[in-house]
């Protein structure tokens, strides 16, 4: 299992995917630092330090929203083939006529993959986090909670892609499990519209879609613990058409959703493993 | 009716892919310590076997002992692969890693103690004849270097059983007389070999035993030599007349040709010198008698013809049925 886990890894050092991520969130850093030290000099006039904050926390919180896009799309590429791959070149013959079981092969390359997009969120979150206190001083209220939910969002979705690739080639496991994430994506906004306009039905669809795919509630749970106190009371001044934005969150998942997503990803981990074993190679 | 004594032993081993069947009814065993070759046309169901035999594959029906583990008891089964050596028909190794380091995650993954894996490597290297670029990617490779490579997979930790599926598809004659070396070597360790192969002359050189599938099934089975009958004697003598040649067949050796140069068929070679002697007694002055070894090729197309000829038919009834 270890063994397993241990190439995935080695791959993606080998072939260079660790270096193109790390130049490409360098990058991605250092445009979105230049673009925090601009706003004091968004108008003619510097503008208050409180503004300067309440600016930054909600850049901050569209930020994060790449970041998870950006997350979402590297953990089904790189998940997506992970079995498929190579199963389809041939290299699953040699290894899976070892000594190991199906299941330790996938349990595997499930933590090699995890253990890859942890160190990638976490590396880029803190640096970013780090780039936007050093740059405006500021620092959203509970960014260790934003990391968690932002890395289960991955986590998911690494999960569904694994699951596909038993059974799909990588493009099109990857492409189904992109859709899906757009679709959950979509199902949070029509979820909130149905809040806003006081529909059950409409309100029952996102429900539902949240919990067919927890994506977008994990990632609502991220942007709540982006959001500082102000923003909070401010916004949910405006009435409850806020609650359609998909920036913004007027509370934290509750509870049970979070066993939920916990659950999914042992359950969707369990059905990869069912459809793992009776794969033919 | 199974017996864990053999290497490998399969009882109405059957495979179906859907509307095709791979395997119809594979019964077979094959002895622990001899060198067993696995023979058929493309699309047998040669490779489907060793998929089955591996537990890459799960059988339709049957069941097979693979080192005295079932196929369909995953945990012994399991047991049993740390004992077994695989190169496959489509070999690839992880071309990110160099010679060393697959070998090194194979060790790994059979669970060869640490200490002992550097020797096991460096072995396995040298015999296959890629020391020399043992540290260089292997997807800077050769195919035939590639094969070698999953040749030396096969050879760690020294198993019991080696499955090789077509082990020279690409490799060089220089290659594929070294295969035969190793395969010898294996023999003289005791170690199993199951051969996949349609290049008969190799099997030829090194199997004890063969077996002939087509279409999914077994057509001919047994020692190579029993299977491969030495049934025809050249005879070079003079002196030889047309009574002479009468008294022979009614001694049961016909005798065609004329002149000095003579050919009798259906002499196996116990009475190769019953022949002889009768020649003598005919009168005949005997130059040479050389028993004709029938070669594998020829035997292995005798036995398809039956079924080739069969197929044809079959295709041209179909064709009619059609118009
Ligand atoms: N994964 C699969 N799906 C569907 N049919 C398959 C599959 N694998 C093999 N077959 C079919 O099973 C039959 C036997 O194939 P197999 O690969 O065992 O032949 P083979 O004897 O190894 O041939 P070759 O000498 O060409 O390697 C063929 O008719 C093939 O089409
Ligand atoms: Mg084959």
């Amino acid at each position: 299992m270890l063994v397993v886990a241990g190439l995935v890894l080695r791959e993606a050092a080998r072939r260079r995917l660790v270096l193109a991520v790390v130049i490409l969130t360098a990058l991605a850093v250092v445009l979105t630092g230049w673009g925090f030290s601009r706003i004091p000099y968004l108008s003619a006039r510097p503008l208050p330090v409180e503004q300067v904050r309440l600016i930054a926390s909600q850049l901050v919180i569209l930020v994060a929203f790449m970041f998870s896009f950006v997350l979402a799309l590297s953990a089904v590429f790189v998940a997506a083939p992970a079995i498929s791959g190579e199963v389809e070149s041939g290299i699953a013959l040699s290894l899976l006529a070892r000594p190991i079981s199906r299941t330790s092969y996938l349990i595997g390359k499930w933590l090699g993959l995890a253990a890859l997009l942890f160190v990638y969120t976490a590396a880029s979150t803190a640096l970013e986090l780090v780039v936007v206190r050093s740059v405006v001083d500021y620092e959203p209220p509970r960014p260790l909670e934003a990391f968690a939910f932002l890395y289960t969002e991955g986590l998911v979705l690494l999960t569904l892609a694994l699951a596909l690739s038993t059974r799909m080639s990588g493009m099109v496991g990857g492409v189904v499990a992109l859709v899906l994430f757009g679709m959950a994506w979509m199902g949070g906004i029509v979820g909130g519209i149905g809040q806003a306009f006081d529909n059950a039905t409409v309100t029952h669809v996102g429900t539902v879609t949240k919990l067919v795919l927890p994506t977008d509630g994990l990632w609502r749970g991220a942007v709540h613990a982006l959001e500082p106190a102000a923003v909070l009371t401010g916004v949910r001044g405006a009435g409850p058409a806020a609650a359609a934005n998909p920036f913004f969150a007027s509370a934290p998942p509750p509870f049970p959703f979070l066993v939920w997503s916990a659950l999914w990803i042992a359950a969707v981990l369990v059905l990869a493993l069912w459809s793992f074993r009776h794969r033919e190679i | 009716m199974l017996s864990p004594d053999a290497a490998i032993e399969t009882v109405d081993l059957a495979k179906r892919y859907g509307r095709i069947t791979a395997l119809v009814g594979l019964s077979m065993r094959v002895e622990r310590g001899s060198i067993f070759g696995f023979l058929g046309p493309n699309g047998a169901g040669k490779t489907t076997a060793v998929k089955l035999l591996l537990g890459l594959a799960r059988p339709t029906a049957g069941d097979a002992l693979v080192l005295g583990a079932p196929v369909s008891d995953d945990r012994a089964h399991r047991e049993a692969r740390r004992r077994v050596g695989y190169l496959p028909e489509l070999f690839r190794y992880q071309g990110w890693l160099s010679a060393r380091e697959v070998l090194a995650a194979h060790c790994a993954l059979m669970g060869i103690d640490r200490a002992a894996r550097g020797h096991e490597i460096d072995q396995a290297l040298a015999t296959v004849g890629l020391a020399r670029r043992a540290d260089d990617r292997v997807q800077t490779f050769s195919k035939g270097m590639q094969q070698r490579l999953g040749l030396g997979v096969a050879l760690l930790g020294r198993p019991e059983l080696v499955v090789l599926d077509e082990p020279t598809s690409a490799l060089d004659p220089v290659g594929r007389h070294d295969v035969r070396e190793i395969v010898r070597g294996l023999r003289a360790r005791g170690t199993t070999v199951f051969l996949n192969s349609h290049l008969l002359s190799e099997v030829e050189q090194v199997c004890d035993r063969v077996a002939v599938v087509d279409q999914g099934r077994v057509i001919a089975i047994g020692a190579l030599r029993e299977l491969l009958r030495a049934d025809t004697v050249r005879i070079r003598a003079t002196g030889l007349t047309d009574g002479a040649r009468a008294s022979l067949a009614r001694e049961g050796f016909s005798l065609d040709g004329d002149g000095e140069r003579f050919v009798a068929r259906d002499v196996d070679e116990e009475r190769v010198p019953a022949l002889v002697e009768a020649l003598a007694r005919a009168g005949a002055r005997v130059h040479a008698v050389e028993p004709q070894h029938e070669t594998l090729e020829e035997r292995f197309l005798a036995l398809l013809a039956p079924a080739a000829e069969g197929g044809a038919q079959r295709a041209t009834a179909e064709k009619k049925e059609q118009h």
